[in-house]
């Protein structure tokens, strides 16, 4: 039995380098930092964390991160995809490489983007405003962990009716120095009202090795103002990963998030929104595509709580060898969120036999006048359209490879980032297929 | 065009009476003494005596479940009387010697055992309180060898069947309301279908719960032997209390080989004031084991009870086997319900179907909560799953906890669920047609309802549409 996560890390808080913080962050961390104490990690006794064991994390002690390698700029944008125009912030170890970051365009542009360190010295009540404030860590261990130990970061501020097409491409690498190290990145996000910016995420590892990566992004979505959020997840197949995205919406807002996820051994992505203005709009589309002994685990929360709004949710599922899926979408509609029109579809594909899922889509309802649908299934590939395909002279590997890039291309549709889309179509379709081309 | 409406949400539990009769009651509190006390007084053998206090045991260790979506005030299991039997009890012959008072209770129900007998052919095995007072068609029963009685005859005249299947399927240590039931258990009903025979008539059990401050713990067990069939019913009404009583009854159901158990309930337990004041607690464990090309199926409306906490489970032992679960659960006022269904695939090519229709009004909160497991032995299993929901009013809630576990990639997982309400429009359109609000509300419920009441036996099925309607009238306006 390991000693409780409170005395394993209370060293590493120690070592933190937290001379330069102001009183008010000095006060979050050590409240954050009780209350990672006072929870520990959670259990699978833990309704949210059902069927989900963070064992692996729990049983290990990381260390603070404190080396950073020197990937190249091209090294990176091998690992990941999208334009490799776009500006990008990269964190090497969960922290920032000026070197490597191209911000320039973004600047230029109006969007104020500068990292967590900067903005704590150059815009104090700006990030003493936001942070902390929509994603809390009263009873979320890990968003309490991430608070406590957030080193360095990015802070992102779209000023008021700014519409950007250009997307910011925040990349978060590990290296090899990465090993046994715990990576605590935090994003903060506030898009003024009628803004429009576009953000991806990746996550990705240039080596193999074992580090556990603990993100949370707080966005506010202002009034009338559209924010897409895309977070692509290629951890090494060694790492843990634990990300959680809370977002706030405004009066007619549209939030989107993707969430693409193919690496780590162990991975749970939350991703949780609050409708707190009218006639707001959710989209929350995810793909995950696990294989091996991997584990991947996605919480979405909905919350409605004013009227007229709606939420569109679509998680897709593909699993092989030995992998376990675990799908967990709640959707609560407030008593005063009357007009409420949610819907959410959750579909997983099995094509090994020892492959195993376990879905749970919830429903929380207290007011009258709504419409909330959800609907789950899981399966293998249908004999008969793998029958309908071989009549056709198509053989059965390229049949099979065929019906399950089908399968995962309507979800990857909802992307609206071409260059994005077209770069998860290809490392989908070059994962089922083993080539590039039929 | 609420004031006509009015005075239906105002109307009182239509079942609300107490009759008089004399009690053999112990006092309330729950030790080993009054384990021993019940057994004997039931003259049981030991074995069950030992089982019944390794159960009491079992329980003294266990903690009682808050998980449900439900809320209630501590529940004090010293405060409650564990034994309450009818005065009148010696071995009847005949309804002539039952209790004038007793029969009449049943005619207030609707229930007279004489007309029952005569005109729809169903052998009613009425339970006042603990203790079975009537019996009839055995004769027609026995012919075919069907065992249908008393669950305290059944131990003095079937002890090896008892004995084998008591517990096989719900263990007394399963949760803590099912080792509080094996304990203290007063009666109930068993039943066994020979092999091959196909039961005749239409067995029924009304459950009623009189004498004050008695939880209520029956246990039922039916065991159908191969290629056997046989349709149960259940029903219940309960008379007005102002405190809350426990109701921990449990429900074994053994469908061996080739076998069909259908199992129906319509239950109407008095759900409380408007206020939220008294009403049952009704804390039940159901579950069936169905072995090879065995079916169980089950039905149930939930109307009644202040707090309704039950999962009527298949476990789906044998290759192709057959699991059912239709549900219309109801809350009105301040009534809570966390319902739904278990089922566990273990068997190759096993098929469970659930159908689960919610409705909420007042300030009810109505739950689904489901478990589908496919286990990784379980290829080819099949489960479609819809729940749905209506909602009437803004101060109740409509909740869905599905848990969908699949662990075989041959198998087939379908889970869908809607929400939708009753609108003025709706309503509006029925009153134009000429139908008055009441009518309305009847009709576009019972549609919701359909495919739950189309499976339930006909006589039942008019029951439960009268008793939606009474429990909903006046809720929309």
């Amino acid at each position: 039995m390991n000693a409780p996560a409170a005395t394993r890390y209370a060293e590493a808080f120690g070592q933190l380098d937290t001379a330069a913080a102001p009183p008010w962050l000095a006060a979050l961390r050590t409240a954050a930092l009780a209350e990672f104490n006072a929870l520990g990690f959670p259990t699978t006794r833990n309704e949210d964390w059902h069927f989900t064991s963070v064992t692996p994390i729990a049983d290990r002690t990381f260390r603070n991160a404190t080396s950073t390698g020197a990937p190249t700029a091209a090294e990176i944008l091998a690992l990941t995809v999208g334009d490799a125009s776009w500006p990008r912030a990269v964190f090497v170890n969960g922290q920032c490489d000026p070197t490597l970051s191209t911000l320039g365009a973004l600047t230029t542009a109006g969007v104020r983007v500068s990292t967590l360190t900067a903005a704590i010295k150059d815009t104090p009540e700006f990030v003493a405003d936001h942070l902390g404030k929509l994603a809390t860590f009263s009873a979320q261990a890990f968003t309490a962990f991430n608070t406590a130990f957030a080193q360095d970061g990015l802070v992102v501020h779209v000023p008021r009716s700014l519409v950007v097409d250009l997307p910011l491409h925040i990349i978060h690498v590990a290296d090899a120095q990465a090993a046994g190290c715990m990576l605590h990145p935090r994003l903060l996000v506030v898009a003024e009202p009628l803004s429009q910016f576009n953000i991806v995420e990746s996550f990705v590892s240039l080596n193999g090795t074992e580090y556990f990566t603990n993100a949370v992004a707080e966005i506010s979505v202002g009034d009338g103002a559209r924010l897409h959020h895309h977070k692509v997840q290629r951890e090494s197949t060694e790492a843990f990963h634990v990300g959680t995205v809370q977002v706030s919406q405004g009066r007619n807002s549209l939030f989107h998030s993707f969430s693409y996820a193919s690496g780590a051994a162990l991975s749970r992505t939350n991703i949780y929104t609050r409708l707190l203005g009218e006639a707001a709009e959710t989209r929350l589309n995810g793909l995950y595509l696990v294989d091996g002994t991997q584990h991947a685990d996605h919480q979405t929360w909905v919350e409605h709580i004013a009227p007229s709004c709606a939420s569109r949710e679509l998680y897709k599922g593909i699993l092989d060898g030995h992998a376990h899926g675990v799908f967990n979408g709640k959707v609560f509609v407030d008593p005063e969120a009357q007009k409420t029109d949610g819907k959410q579809s959750n579909h997983v594909l099995l094509l090994s036999p020892t492959a195993r899922v376990d879905a749970k889509p919830q429903l929380e309802i207290f007011a009258d006048d709504v419409k909330c649908t959800h609907g789950s299934t899981v399966g293998r590939l249908d004999e008969l359209a793998l029958f309908y395909m071989k009549s056709r002279g198509i053989g059965d590997e390229n049949s099979r490879a065929l019906l399950t890039y089908a399968f995962a291309a309507d979800v990857l549709e909802t992307v609206e980032l071409d260059a994005l889309r077209n770069g998860l179509e290809r490392i989908a379709f070059e994962r089922f297929t083993h080539s590039t081309q039929l | 065009m609420s004031s006509s409406i009015e005075t239906l949400v105002n109307k009182e539990y239509q079942y609300g009476f107490v009759t008089d009769v004399d009690s053999d009651t112990l006092p309330p509190g729950l030790n080993e003494d009054v384990v021993r006390l019940i057994s004997s007084k039931k003259n049981e053998p030991e074995w069950l005596l030992e089982w019944r206090l390794k159960a009491y045991k079992r329980w003294l260790t266990m903690t009682e479940p808050h998980w449900p979506n439900v809320k209630y005030a501590p529940i004090n299991y010293q405060g409650a009387r564990y034994y309450s039997a009818p005065k009148s009890v010696k071995p009847l012959q005949s309804l002539d010697e039952v209790d004038p008072e007793l029969l009449s209770t049943y005619k207030k129900l609707g229930i007279s055992l004489t007309e029952q007998k005569m005109l729809s052919g169903v052998a009613v095995d009425a339970i006042f309180d603990s203790v079975s007072v009537g019996t009839t068609m055995k004769e027609e029963l026995s012919k075919h060898g069907v065992v249908f009685c008393s669950f305290s005859e059944a131990v003095h005249n079937h002890p090896e069947l008892i004995q084998q299947y008591l517990g096989s399927v719900v263990p007394y240590s399963d949760n803590f309301f099912a080792a509080l039931n094996s304990a203290v258990f007063s009666d109930g009903s068993f039943c066994y279908i020979p092999k091959g025979v196909r039961c005749p008539l239409e067995l029924s059990t009304y459950f009623r719960i009189n004498a004050a401050e008695t939880g209520q713990f029956e246990r039922t067990l039916i065991v159908a032997d191969e290629g056997a069939h046989v349709s149960y019913l259940e029903g219940c009404t309960a008379p007005k209390r102002s405190t809350n009583q426990l109701h921990a009854a449990v429900v074994e159901l053994v469908a061996l080989d080739r076998s069909t158990i259908k199992y129906s309930t319509v239950q109407n337990w008095y759900a409380g004031d408007k206020e939220g004041v008294g009403g049952i607690y009704n804390f039940v464990t159901k579950r069936g084991k169905a072995h090879a090309d065995a079916k169980i199926s089950w039905t149930q409306v939930e109307t009644g009870s202040a707090i309704t906490w039950k999962y009527p489970s298949v476990i789906l032992l044998g290759d192709n086997s057959v699991g059912e679960f239709y549900s219309v659960a109801v809350v009105n006022n301040k009534q809570q319900a966390d319902t739904g269904t278990k089922m566990i695939h273990i068997g190759k090519n096993t098929k469970s179907t659930i159908i689960s229709k919610g409705i909420s009004a007042g300030e009810g909160q109505n739950s689904y909560r489901g478990r589908v497991q496919i286990l990784p032995k379980a290829e080819g299993a099949r489960n479609y799953t819809q729940c749905d929901s209506m909602l009437i009013g803004n101060t109740c809630g409509a909740h869905t906890f599905p848990y969908i576990e699949v662990a075989n990639n041959s198998s087939t997982t379908e889970h869908e669920a809607s929400t939708s309400k009753i609108g003025e429009d709706q309503i509006f359109y029925c009153k134009a047609r000429g139908l008055s609000a009441e009518h309305a509300i009847s009709l576009i419920v019972s549609g919701f309802c359909r495919e739950v009441f189309k499976e339930l036996p006909m006589e039942f099925a008019l029951e439960a549409q009268q008793l939606l309607g009474i429990t909903l009238e006046g809720s929309v306006g």
